[in-house]
């Protein structure tokens, strides 16, 4: 059935008038958005707290005053510049560690590591995840009991341990580190976007969808995912968070990035050591690690709280 | 007239674990060009399933069986998924009771209009989005194209149900399938969109089935109408056969518990029906009124045929003859 063209360009006409006459008077929706924005105090301070980090990460080379791999025995040791002793110096504003290399420069490249861990695992953890739970909740029976063994069989296998056992097998690298927690925190993925998939499944739209035509691919990706994107979103940055954690636990226990390699998590490890004397050489990269965990959530809920469909009026 | 839609001996069974549940048995109608069918029947009795099947969109474990089931004469009970969605939202649209949740929150009004027509249509944005604004003006929202960049929630419920009239209307269908799509609205409101939907229908000269349970709306729109009870069509007929002379005790009941605006003593009681809707699990036999009717003879219990009442097109399924109902009839309303 052809359309009719000669009405539709006088709709067209006419809805020019109409714009003249009476335009609905309101914000844009980039403008409220905007509005949200800048009214969430714990988006702001979280996204702010994460830019800088990721900033400093990205230059690293150039910010950092000394090679972070670089040892000196003779000036290990060295407490940051707020500690009151004689040895404090600007050359090394945070001092040194163990091996006298300069703990400002070995936390720059630390963040790096943290990042790249961090946004990696929580890539390949989320398109595993996502996949599974959006796959058990629309299609519900069969594939939901599927999905639902797979969810108990990764939730009955303990990270640390299975890390471990990787590690003796295989030998460790940051990839592997990357690989082994994105293969394994994809659990909350699928629990969160099964149920909310469910709850979506079954509302009006997605079966006023249907009754449009649209295909079953397209209800998923057009109908259903923009819709449990938020939550997805909040789930995304808790695992991005978990998995520098994970990473700080695996480095300390040794199974994680290896030395020389600055971690902070392996800073944390190398610190214990000196804890009772020189408890900065743990104190600073455990701040570091509390400073963008904390940035990550804080933005997590500032974006749910911001993009949820509910909350754009 | 030609038939649009036509559907023999349709029948829903969903297997439970009590047994299996028989909430649509049965059922024929047509409707032609042009002609807007009702069909009316209380919470249950298996309205909603009946559109759905048509459309193909029952739940996953609901088995549709029928006889026939043509759209424009095309069979459409073995059409496969492809075919079906091809048909849907092209050939005949639906819309539904909640317009609070029949659009995607997630994006903007124009947004889902034109994604309607360029689901099934070659055209370029730009004449998707000129239909959806001169649609918009049809189904009476001001300010049309101002109204495409806004979201769902920034509209009443009134509009949204108009949005969505607009949106099956995208690509011209020749069929409209409407479940109770004034039930979620005030009632001032009802009667506009109820308005707008039968100018459409004669306009566009579309078929429309329009699902109910308020029957002062049946009277106003309807050229034919089903009445459904427990799954089963108890009487059919054209509206003003169905109003002015209703024959089965059903039928004859529904219309007792309207009040009429004049007619209704102030203080007076209104009909009722007493009893329960049978369960429908496991093989039923007999009239299902039966056990409410106040009729109910023995032979109830064997299977009820339909019976013409005076006119061909008007049928009923019970046992009494065309005279001894309209002697039950105690009050007529006017339609």
């Amino acid at each position: 059935m052809a359309l009719p063209r000669d009405t539709a360009a006088e709709g067209f006409v006419a809805s020019r008038v109409a714009l003249n006459v009476g335009e609905i008077l309101e914000p844009t929706p980039a403008a409220l958005l905007r509005r949200r924005v800048f009214g969430h105090a714990g988006l702001l301070i979280g996204s702010g707290v994460l830019v800088f980090i990721v900033m400093v990460a990205l230059t690293a080379p150039w910010l950092a005053p000394h090679d972070p791999l670089d040892q000196d025995l003779a000036r290990k040791l060295i407490p940051p510049i707020w500690h009151d002793s004689a040895k404090a110096t600007w050359t090394h504003p945070l001092g040194t560690d163990g091996f006298g290399r300069d703990y400002l420069s070995r936390l720059i490249y630390g963040a790096r590591i943290s990042l790249l861990i961090g946004v990696a695992a929580m890539v390949i953890s989320g398109i595993i995840g996502t996949t599974l739970g959006v796959a058990a909740g629309y299609f519900g029976g069969r594939v939901d009991m599927a999905v639902n063994f797979i969810i108990t069989s990764r939730l009955s296998l303990p990270v640390v341990l299975v890390a471990l056992a990787v590690v003796s097998l295989v030998g460790n690298s940051l990839w592997i580190v990357i690989c082994v927690l994105g293969l394994l925190i994809w659990d909350r993925f699928a629990v969160v976007m099964r149920s909310s998939t469910q709850q979506v499944r079954n509302l009006d739209y997605v079966a006023a969808a249907q009754a449009l035509g649209c295909s079953k691919a397209r209800i998923i990706v057009a109908e259903i995912l923009p819709n449990v994107a938020n939550n997805l979103i909040v789930v995304a940055t808790l695992e991005m968070a978990h998995a520098i954690l994970l990473e700080a636990a695996l480095s300390f226990l040794g199974l994680g990035v290896q030395p020389p390699q600055p971690s902070w998590g392996l800073m944390v490890a190398e610190g214990k050591g000196y804890m009772f004397f020189d408890p900065w050489l743990v104190g600073i990269p455990g701040m570091a690690l509390f400073a963008l965990v904390l940035a990550i959530n804080l933005m997590g809920d500032g974006v749910r709280d911001v993009t949820a469909p509910e909350r754009r009026n | 007239m030609s038939d649009i839609l036509e559907v023999a001996n349709l029948a829903v069974d969903i297997p439970l674990a009590a047994g299996m549940l028989h909430p649509v048995q049965g059922v024929s109608f047509s409707i032609g060009r042009g002609e807007t069918l009702c069909l009316v029947g209380e919470s249950g009795c298996g309205k909603s399933l009946t559109a759905l099947a048509i459309m193909d969109l029952l739940p996953r474990t609901a088995i549709r069986t029928a006889e026939s089931l043509t759209l424009n004469g095309e069979d459409i009970l073995n059409a496969g998924e492809r075919r079906m969605s091809d048909l849907r939202g092209n050939a005949m649209g639906m819309i539904f009771q909640e317009p609070m949740t029949s659009l995607n929150p997630s994006y903007t009004i124009g947004n889902q209009l034109e994604e309607a027509l360029l689901r099934h249509r070659r055209v370029s944005h730009r004449e998707a989005r000129d239909r959806a604004v001169m649609l918009l003006e049809k189904v009476g929202i001001t300010a049309a194209a101002s109204r495409l960049r806004q979201y769902p929630h920034q509209l009443s419920g009134g509009l949204r149900q108009r949005v969505m009239i607009a949106m099956t209307l995208m690509c011209g269908p020749d069929l409209i399938i409407a479940d109770e799509p004034t039930t979620a609205l005030d009632v001032t409101i009802q009667a506009q969109i109820l308005l707008l939907l039968a100018e459409l229908q004669k306009e566009f000269h579309m078929g429309l089935l329009l699902i109910t349970h308020d029957l002062g709306v049946v009277a106003r729109v309807a050229d034919r109408v089903v009445v459904m009870y427990a799954g089963q069509i108890v009487e059919t007929g054209t509206a003003t056969q169905v109003f002015a002379v209703p024959r089965h005790p059903y039928t004859q009941g529904l219309l007792e518990c309207i009040p009429i605006p004049g007619k209704t003593r102030r203080g007076a009681n209104l009909g009722a029906i007493p009893g329960m809707v049978p369960s429908l699990i496991g093989e039923l036999r007999g009239c299902r009124f039966r056990e409410r009717c106040a009729y109910a003879m023995p032979a109830c219990a064997a299977d009820v045929a339909f019976r013409a009442a005076e006119a061909r097109d008007h049928v009923y399924r019970c046992l009494l003859t065309p005279a001894e109902c309209a002697g039950n009839a105690r009050r007529k309303v006017p339609a």
